[in-house]
């Protein structure tokens, strides 16, 4: 970003957060928060193999791969 | 041909009048011609289309073809379809060719049903206006200065100028209903967790729904039936028994109680929109309906709320697109961070970041009780609020969207202003609700008006009745653009 830009950037976040600070004006205590529009619990399965190995069909799309691994830049001397 | 509906079109690739193989053709060349003007499609794959249109003439051929066997559909760019260009509208996944099929596209290949291509959209879904989209603008049918809403603006335009015979939107603030309304095409959010969500990329995680949009209410509900069940690879997919939508079509509507929310018709409502939709209530009445005025009190909270949690989830759900397993890399960087950092500057636009920032800073530590938490109690005052209005009616109406189509590049500048245009679409996200949108009427410069139809969990089959009995005594929905 050059100064122009963050200029634009910060004039744009703080309208949203003025926005967003409408919501501190509303009395929520005792209210439970809702995370999710169902109230589930997580299903769970037996711990078995369910997928098939698809690693070519994966890797064949990697920027960047060798003998099987995906490549990145170097993170230990 | 163009204007045939799904059971029509089914009927005649049954009888034989026509070839799967010579409608796609046929689909294939009027894109050809008119997709220039609109850039409703992302991506084409003709050979694959035909291909699939070919295997779907052997299977009508053998008598084994279901309701949409052989029906050439549009798929939103945002479901993971095996061997496809699957983009997301961003240049992060410019060159991701995806090796699996979403749940929704399974659905669709088991129907027999053929992929003509991959719609516009806004950038991983972040948009009313499709003009965050990496591959351009889409133009509304209507008048090509305009917009045609977002973020499902490419399959809405593809819907409207019938360069496919119906599609796919998702819809996680009011990406289905919003540009089905300025398009003026059906289009429908089920209740979430309906629809499973496997493959389909995700933004807001506890608000994303996909769904169909189509020219009719009835083609709606023969699309729903084939992408709805439930799928163990969604977390969050239902398990309810298989429903067929088509089973109310018919049903009378006497006795129909219909709320209108006051917050609804307020302060912010274009004068042609309340004019369109005041008439389509009088016709409601005329079939049968009785009418109860209720309050959603929190409605314009719903905003704020909104653009705290889409943003909240969307930036942990971004963040696995790093350039190192698929996807944009950026060319140049000294090593693994600078890698990241660049890969992740030049392949997002401007509206995701903006969004990831915000989401990360109202995770932050300091700020999450605040921000994050505060919506989520709001969130559920909002939810709340439909639980009472659902004691006094069956189901809510009101406008789907506070105008008609907006020029290109109106309210490109100021973020703030088009959160605001999906001040009657998100509180049904928030809720989890059903929501849809139908065409009922025109406003100012002969554009589309929307009128919206949110139900109690799980009653979109009651949706799709209130709907089609609508459109049975209207012809809003079978207008078409000019363009044609």
């Amino acid at each position: 970003m050059d100064e122009n830009e963050i200029e634009t950037a910060r004039a744009q976040l703080s309208g949203i957060f003025t926005l967003i600070a409408e919501m501190q004006a509303v009395d929520t205590s005792g209210i439970e928060p809702m995370s999710h529009a169902q109230d589930l619990s997580q299903r769970l399965r037996s711990d078995v193999v369910t997928e098939a190995n698809q690693r070519e069909a994966f890797q064949a799309i990697a920027p960047q791969i060798e003998g099987g691994l995906y490549l990145v830049p170097q993170v230990i001397e | 041909m163009f204007n045939l509906s799904l059971q029509q079109i089914g009927d005649a690739l049954r009888a034989k009048k026509i070839s799967s193989v010579e409608l796609a053709q046929l689909y294939l060349d009027r894109i050809n011609a008119l997709n220039p003007k609109l850039n409703a499609y992302i991506t084409l794959q003709p050979e694959t289309t035909l291909a699939q249109a070919q295997a779907a003439d052997v299977r009508l051929a053998t008598g084994k073809a279901d309701v949409l066997t052989g029906i050439p559909f549009a798929q939103k760019d945002i479901f993971c379809a095996k061997g496809w260009l699957t983009t997301c509208g961003s240049k992060m996944l410019h060159n991701f060719v995806s090796p699996y099929d979403a749940h929704v596209i399974t659905q669709f290949n088991n129907a027999g049903a053929v992929n003509l291509g991959k719609t516009n959209m806004d950038e991983f879904a972040m948009g009313s206006s499709n003009e965050t989209s990496h591959y351009g603008s889409v133009k509304n049918p209507w008048d090509t200065a305009r917009v045609p809403g977002g973020s499902s603006g490419g399959t809405a335009a593809a819907v409207a100028a019938r360069l496919c015979a119906a599609a796919t939107g998702t819809d996680t603030g009011g990406s289905i209903r919003q540009p089905a309304a300025l398009c003026g095409i059906s289009g429908i959010k089920p209740t979430y967790g309906t629809v499973s969500r496997y493959g389909m990329i995700a933004f807001a995680s506890s608000l994303d729904q996909a769904g169909p949009m189509a020219r009719s209410a009835e083609d709606c509900a023969l699309m729903l039936n084939v992408m709805t069940g439930f799928d163990e690879r969604d977390s969050t997919s239902l398990q309810r028994d298989k429903e067929d939508y088509t089973r109310d079509l018919a049903k009378p509507l006497n006795g129909l109680r219909i709320g209108l929310p006051k917050e609804f018709f307020a302060e912010g409502l274009s004068d042609d929109v309340a004019q369109a939709v005041e008439a389509a209530i009088a016709e409601y009445k005329k079939l049968g309906a009785t009418v109860v005025e209720i309050s959603l009190p929190n409605t314009k909270l719903s905003i704020p709320v909104y653009y705290v949690l889409a943003p909240a989830e969307a930036s942990s759900n971004l963040s696995r697109f790093d350039g190192v397993r698929y996807g944009y890399r950026a060319p140049d960087y000294t090593d693994l961070a600078d890698m990241y950092e660049k890969s992740r500057a030049q392949g997002f636009g401007e509206e995701v970041k903006r969004r990831i920032m915000i989401g990360t800073y109202v995770l932050s530590h300091g700020y999450y009780d605040a921000y994050y938490l505060q919506a989520q109690k709001i969130r559920r005052l909002i939810a709340q609020d439909f639980t009472e209005a659902f004691k006094h009616c069956d189901v809510i109406m009101g406008p789907t969207s506070p105008s008609t189509a907006f020029k290109l590049g109106e309210k490109g500048d100021d973020p703030v202003q088009m959160y605001l245009s999906d001040i009657y679409t998100i509180a049904v996200n928030l809720a989890g609700l059903p929501g849809m949108s139908i065409p009922c009427g025109f406003g100012e410069n002969n554009m589309p008006v929307g009128l919206q139809i949110i139900g109690n969990y799980f009653d979109e089959a009651r949706m799709l009745n209130v709907a089609h009995k609508y459109q049975l005594a209207t012809d809003w929905h079978s207008r078409a653009p000019q363009i044609i």
